[in-house]
């Protein structure tokens, strides 16, 4: 039994309301203060900012109004429309799978009679894997050459394709990567599903429901509000994709970043540049800043429609559950 | 059923294990080896990890890892304990509004606001250093802010009540009655930080500049190929070294951390 599930359960106990006494609100201020002075300083006063320099040419020593200028260019440039549809890419497949597979595992250690402990661990152990040494070594371990993945395929008489070499399978092999690091997710999941009451599936077995019918109508239902949860937090991760994507490019091109070279990101044709990705290089390697704005805003556009769709799905399944 | 289920879960854990795997075997390689496609060392060459620190600022990276990773984990703690004190512990008019806003910026990706803080730090002549991802720290960090919220509002309200009554002042029942309490929150939302401040790469990439005396872990790795472009044995000697640290400490802090998972996952 893990120690978590009692965490789970006393998230039900909500506080019972009080009486408002006098003067609460000033004392909150106080203990708030220093959060809201970094909401001002790093939330709002940047956001607002981002908008001021879109209409502006700035490049570190000259801000220049030059109104729409920026946005056209934004809009009519190909590596826009290319790393908006990589990162959205990212949302639809690589979201999904990773829930899906953290699912599909939770359900294997949750029905296991023995060696969940140490099974646990090994699923849990890759996703503490610091991001920039998980993607190199990746990178390694599909090289198409020396790579030990593609040794093992041959062994098998299957040619393997050119992973992180290839602009069709470069996403896909980071998807791999994400499934890889799930862990985190598929402690959450298994959590939620050792706290759905045995009973429930003990009546639909005397029903007569076999184990798909049991896990549609009660599984999913019961774990529903962790799987949004779960959903809505890949979404932010999926939109600001960044890390992943930058190192898998370069080390798999074999660039530096270093001064006095030039590194063209999102290698290979650009499969790997995602929205946050062209956005840095907009703003800190061609500082371009005002141009960089606009990717911001655009950015924040879709973060901000996906997490609404989400949270809009989550109060419907609030509301049905 | 039971062994077709046991299979299948050991030779998922089989695949999971198989990247660390090769990685070992190829850090133990020699140089002329871990060129072929031969995956088995034919000489255990251990020094290929004395060879990493002897060749790259390792250990200064270590350092400023550690650095970087402690300074705002505790800041981290100062400054979110006590708003996640009053947004779960006082009633106010607009408590409301200002949750919604933790979860805004919990949700806003972090380069949307980049350029003009980045603005900020250059002048305050902050950029080329690590402290412009450290200092933000004492205002407040959204996403612990939240999780911490979310253990509070669990606390019966009988313990501060009976404080009260008492006559505590808030900064007493802080201290007294629910920091005690909510010890495993804090130590899981303090390893989650100190873990992202560990891998972060963005960050540093965007402030540490281009002497390698300032880099980070995380930026030392990523052109750590480049430099020895055709040395793989010693990228993957770096990168278990690199990883080793996050291993042992999750090792010894096991349950805190599976704990934290789960908090992460209860709904608000």
């Amino acid at each position: 039994m893990m120690a978590s599930t009692h965490v789970a359960r006393r998230g039900h106990a909500l506080a019972r309301p009080s009486r408002r006494r006098p003067g609460e609100g000033l004392r909150a201020l106080l203990w708030l203060s220093p959060w809201i002075a970094g909401v001002t300083v790093f939330f709002v006063y940047p956001l607002l900012s981002t908008v001021y320099f879109s209409f502006h040419r700035y490049d570190l020593f000259t801000l220049e109004f030059i109104g729409l200028d920026n946005y056209r260019y934004a809009f009519s440039d190909p590596r826009v429309l290319q790393s908006a549809l990589n990162t959205l890419w990212l949302v639809v497949f690589m979201v999904p799978a990773q829930v899906v597979f953290a699912l599909g595992v939770a359900q294997l250690l949750a029905k296991l009679k023995s060696g969940g402990g140490i099974l646990r661990t090994i699923f849990y152990l890759p996703s503490l894997v610091p991001m920039v040494a998980g993607t190199v070594a990746f990178v390694y371990l599909l090289n198409p050459a020396t790579g030990p993945v593609n040794q093992l395929l041959a062994w098998f008489g299957i040619a393997g394709p050119d992973w992180f070499g290839s602009a069709a399978w470069a996403k896909p092999t980071l998807t791999l990567l994400a499934l890889w690091g799930a862990g985190n997710t598929i402690m959450i999941f298994l959590a939620a599903l050792l706290d759905v009451p045995r009973h429930l599936y003990e009546a639909a077995a005397i029903d007569g429901a076999g184990a798909w019918r049991q896990f549609r109508s009660i599984t999913l239902p019961t774990i529903s509000p962790v799987l949004m949860f779960s959903a809505v937090t890949g979404v932010i991760y999926a939109v600001q994709y960044f890390t992943q994507a930058m190192i898998a490019s370069r080390v798999a091109s074999g660039a530096t970043d270093s001064a006095g070279t030039t590194f063209t990101p999102g290698y290979p044709d650009g499969s790997l540049l995602t929205l946050p990705q062209h956005l840095f290089h907009t703003g800190f390697r061609d500082w371009s800043m005002g141009l960089a704005c606009v990717h911001a805003l655009l950015l924040f556009a879709v973060a901000m429609l996906f997490t609404l769709i989400l949270l809009r799905q989550f109060g419907k399944a609030e509301v049905t559950s | 059923m039971w062994v077709a289920q046991h299979s299948l879960a050991i030779a998922l854990a089989l695949m999971f294990l198989g990247p660390v795997a090769f990685v070992t075997l190829t850090a133990l390689m020699t140089d002329e080896q871990a060129l072929t496609s031969r995956l088995w060392p034919e000489q255990w060459n251990w020094a290929n990890f004395a060879d990493v620190f002897a060749r790259s600022e390792l250990l200064t990276w270590t350092l400023n890892t550690f650095l970087y990773a402690s300074l705002a984990t505790v800041f981290m703690l100062v400054s979110s304990i006590p708003a996640a004190y009053a947004l779960s512990r006082f009633r106010f008019r607009g408590r409301k509004a200002a949750f919604l806003v933790v979860i805004s910026a919990m949700m806003l990706p972090p380069q949307v606001v980049a350029v003009p803080i980045y603005l900020v730090w250059a002048r305050l002549d902050l950029t080329d250093s690590l402290w412009p991802l450290i200092l933000p720290m004492l205002f407040g960090d959204a996403f612990s802010i939240f999780l911490l919220r979310q253990f509070l509002i669990t606390i019966p309200r009988d313990y501060t009540d009976a404080a009260k009554v008492d006559g505590c002042s808030d900064a007493r029942i802080l201290f007294r009655v629910i920091l005690p309490m909510a010890r495993p929150a804090i130590a899981a939302v303090a390893l989650f930080s100190f873990f992202y401040c560990w891998n972060d790469y963005y960050g540093p990439l965007l402030y540490a500049g281009v002497d390698q005396e300032g880099w980070t872990l995380s930026l030392g790795l990523a052109t750590f190929k480049a430099f020895h472009s055709v040395q793989w044995n010693l990228t993957m000697a770096a990168t278990l070294l690199v990883t080793a640290p996050v291993i042992i400490v999750f090792l010894f802090a096991q349950r805190v951390f599976i704990e934290g998972v789960t908090l992460t996952g209860v709904k608000g």
